[in-house]
C-alpha cells in the first residue's frame, strides 16, 4: 500500500480535491478521481502524447507527472477546450478536415495544438510538425491534422482582427 | 512510497540522507517516472525539488549563469541571455524529447540519469560547466565531467544533490555548438553527439574544448581534438586532425542505434561540422 496525500488543484478552472496515492500518475488521477476521461493512456512513458495536459499553462505528458505534484497547480485538459457547449475552433477544424479516425490520440493533439497556437499564432507547417512530434497517430498519416491546425490558426487570426 | 516537496535544499538533503530505503530526487520526472512504471526502481522516498526556489531559477551573475536543478528545457529555451551566451548548451538541452518533455525535463536530471547518450552533458562539459553539489553540512563545486562515472552511475554520495549548474561568462569571441546524429529529426536518441566550444583571437583558435557523447560509457573530453584546433584558423588540416582525434577517442558499443564502427566514423564527421558552427558563432569567417 502506498501513502495517500490530499491534493487540492484546479482542473479547467474548477477546484478539485482528492486523496491521491503518492505513486499515482496525474493521468490516472485525472481520469479516475476527477472524471476527465478525455485524458488517454497510450504508452504511459511519455512517447505518444495521448495524455497531454497543461500544468500551470505548460504542456506536459500527464503520465510523467505524479498526481501529488498537482497540489496547488492549475491543470487544463481537452474537456476545457469547448465553452458553453461550443466547440473550440481546433475541434471544429479537426472534424471539418477529418483529422481523426479512431480518436484516441485526438484529445492529446488538441491540447498540444492549442498550446502551440497560444504561443505562436502563425506557425509554419514545419513548426506545426515539430510542435506535434510528441503526439503519435496511427490512423491519419498526420497531414490532415497539420491542415486542421493551419486552418485553425487562420480562423483565430481572422476572428482577432474583427 | 513517501512523497516530500521541501522548500529548501537543506531540507531535501536531510530527507535523502535520513532515508534507509531507496530514495530518489524528482526533478522533471521524465526518467524517474518511466523507471517507476517499468519496475526498474521502487522508491521508498521521492523528494520533489521543484518547490525549492533556488532550484527553479536561472540567474545571470557577474561570473556567468546559475541554472537551478529543477529548471526545465522550456525555461532554458525562453532565456534569451543564456541562449546568446551558450547557444550550444541550450540547443542540446532543447533537443531532448518533445515539447511535452521539454516542459518538464532538466539538465541536472539528464546528467544524473547518467545515460551515455545524454544530449546536454557533452554541451555542458564543452562549455566548462560546474555542478554545485550539496550534502549534509557541506557543499562542493565539481566539474560536470566528474559527475557521471558510468552508465546509470554518478559520483554523488548518499544524501548529496546537485542544486544547480554554473556556466562561466563566455570570453569575448567565444562560440559553442552541439550536434547529434539521429536517424529521425525529432524524438530520437543520439547515435553520436559532439559539442565544441572555442575562443578566437584575430580568427585564430586560442582555446577549445571538445566533448563526445554516445560513443563511450560516459561523455568524454577529447584534449587531442582541442589541441588540433588551437592555433589554427580552422583550415582543412586542423579539421582532419580533429576528426581523427575524435574517432580515436571513441570507445563505443554496437547497439540497435548504430554499430561501433559507424559511431567511430560519424564522430569525426560530426566534430568537423560542430567545429565550423562554433567557429562561426565565435565570429570567425565561415
Amino acid at each position: 500500500m502506498s501513502d495517500a496525500v490530499l491534493v487540492s488543484t484546479r482542473v479547467n478552472g474548477d477546484v478539485v480535491e482528492f486523496a491521491c496515492p503518492t505513486d499515482e500518475v496525474l493521468m490516472d488521477s485525472l481520469r479516475d478521481r476527477a472524471g476527465m476521461t478525455g485524458v488517454k493512456e497510450g504508452c504511459g512513458t511519455g512517447d505518444c502524447g495521448a495524455c497531454s495536459v497543461t500544468l500551470d499553462g505548460q504542456l506536459v505528458c500527464s503520465c510523467l507527472v505524479l498526481g501529488v505534484e498537482a497540489n496547488g497547480r492549475e491543470i487544463g485538459t481537452v474537456e476545457g477546450l469547448s465553452v458553453n457547449g461550443q466547440l473550440h475552433p481546433l475541434q471544429k477544424n479537426f472534424i471539418e478536415h477529418a483529422a481523426l479516425q479512431c480518436g484516441i490520440c485526438t484529445p492529446g493533439f488538441l491540447v498540444a495544438a492549442k498550446a502551440l497556437l497560444d504561443n505562436n499564432p502563425k506557425p509554419t507547417e514545419t513548426e506545426i510538425r515539430y510542435a506535434l512530434a510528441g503526439n503519435l497517430c496511427r490512423c491519419t498519416g498526420y497531414d490532415k491534422i497539420v491542415k486542421a491546425v493551419q486552418a485553425t490558426a487562420k480562423d483565430l487570426r481572422k476572428s482577432k482582427k474583427r | 512510497m513517501r512523497y516530500e516537496s521541501p522548500a529548501t535544499t537543506k531540507e531535501a538533503v536531510a530527507l535523502l540522507a535520513k532515508e534507509k530505503g531507496p530514495a530518489f530526487v524528482l526533478a522533471g520526472g521524465t526518467d524517474l517516472l518511466v523507471k517507476m512504471k517499468t519496475g526498474l526502481v521502487e522508491p521508498a522516498l521521492v523528494v520533489d525539488i521543484k518547490r525549492i526556489p533556488d532550484m527553479n531559477t536561472i540567474k545571470a551573475t557577474a561570473s556567468g549563469f546559475r541554472i537551478g536543478a529543477g529548471v526545465s528545457g522550456a525555461q532554458l529555451g525562453a532565456h534569451k541571455a543564456l541562449g546568446k551566451a551558450w547557444p550550444g548548451v541550450v540547443e542540446a538541452a532543447n533537443l531532448i524529447g518533445s515539447d511535452q518533455i521539454q516542459g518538464r525535463c532538466t539538465m541536472v536530471g539528464n546528467l544524473c540519469n547518467a545515460s551515455p547518450a545524454a544530449d546536454s552533458v557533452p554541451a555542458l562539459v564543452a562549455a566548462g560547466a560546474k555542478a554545485i553539489v550539496v550534502g549534509k553540512g557541506k557543499r562542493r563545486t565539481v566539474p560536470v565531467e566528474k559527475i557521471v562515472t558510468g552508465p546509470g552511475k554518478t559520483s554523488l554520495k548518499k544524501g548529496e544533490v546537485i542544486e544547480a549548474i554554473t556556466l562561466p561568462k563566455p570570453a569575448k569571441r567565444t562560440g559553442d555548438a552541439y550536434l547529434r546524429f539521429t536517424p529521425r529529426t525529432e524524438m530520437d536518441i543520439a547515435v553520436v553527439g559532439v559539442s565544441i566550444s572555442m575562443t578566437l583571437e584575430r580568427g585564430v583558435v586560442k582555446k577549445a574544448r571538445v566533448c563526445l557523447g554516445a560513443v563511450a560509457p560516459t561523455a568524454i573530453l577529447v584534449p587531442a581534438g582541442a589541441r588540433a584546433l588551437v592555433g589554427s584558423k580552422l583550415d582543412d588540416a586542423a579539421l582532419d586532425k580533429l576528426a581523427a582525434a575524435c574517432s580515436k577517442a571513441c570507445n563505443p558499443i554496437d547497439d540497435k542505434r548504430g554499430t561501433a564502427a559507424y559511431r567511430i566514423r560519424v564522430a569525426g564527421v560530426l566534430a568537423k561540422r560542430a567545429a565550423k558552427l562554433a567557429y562561426q558563432r565565435a565570429g570567425g569567417a565561415a
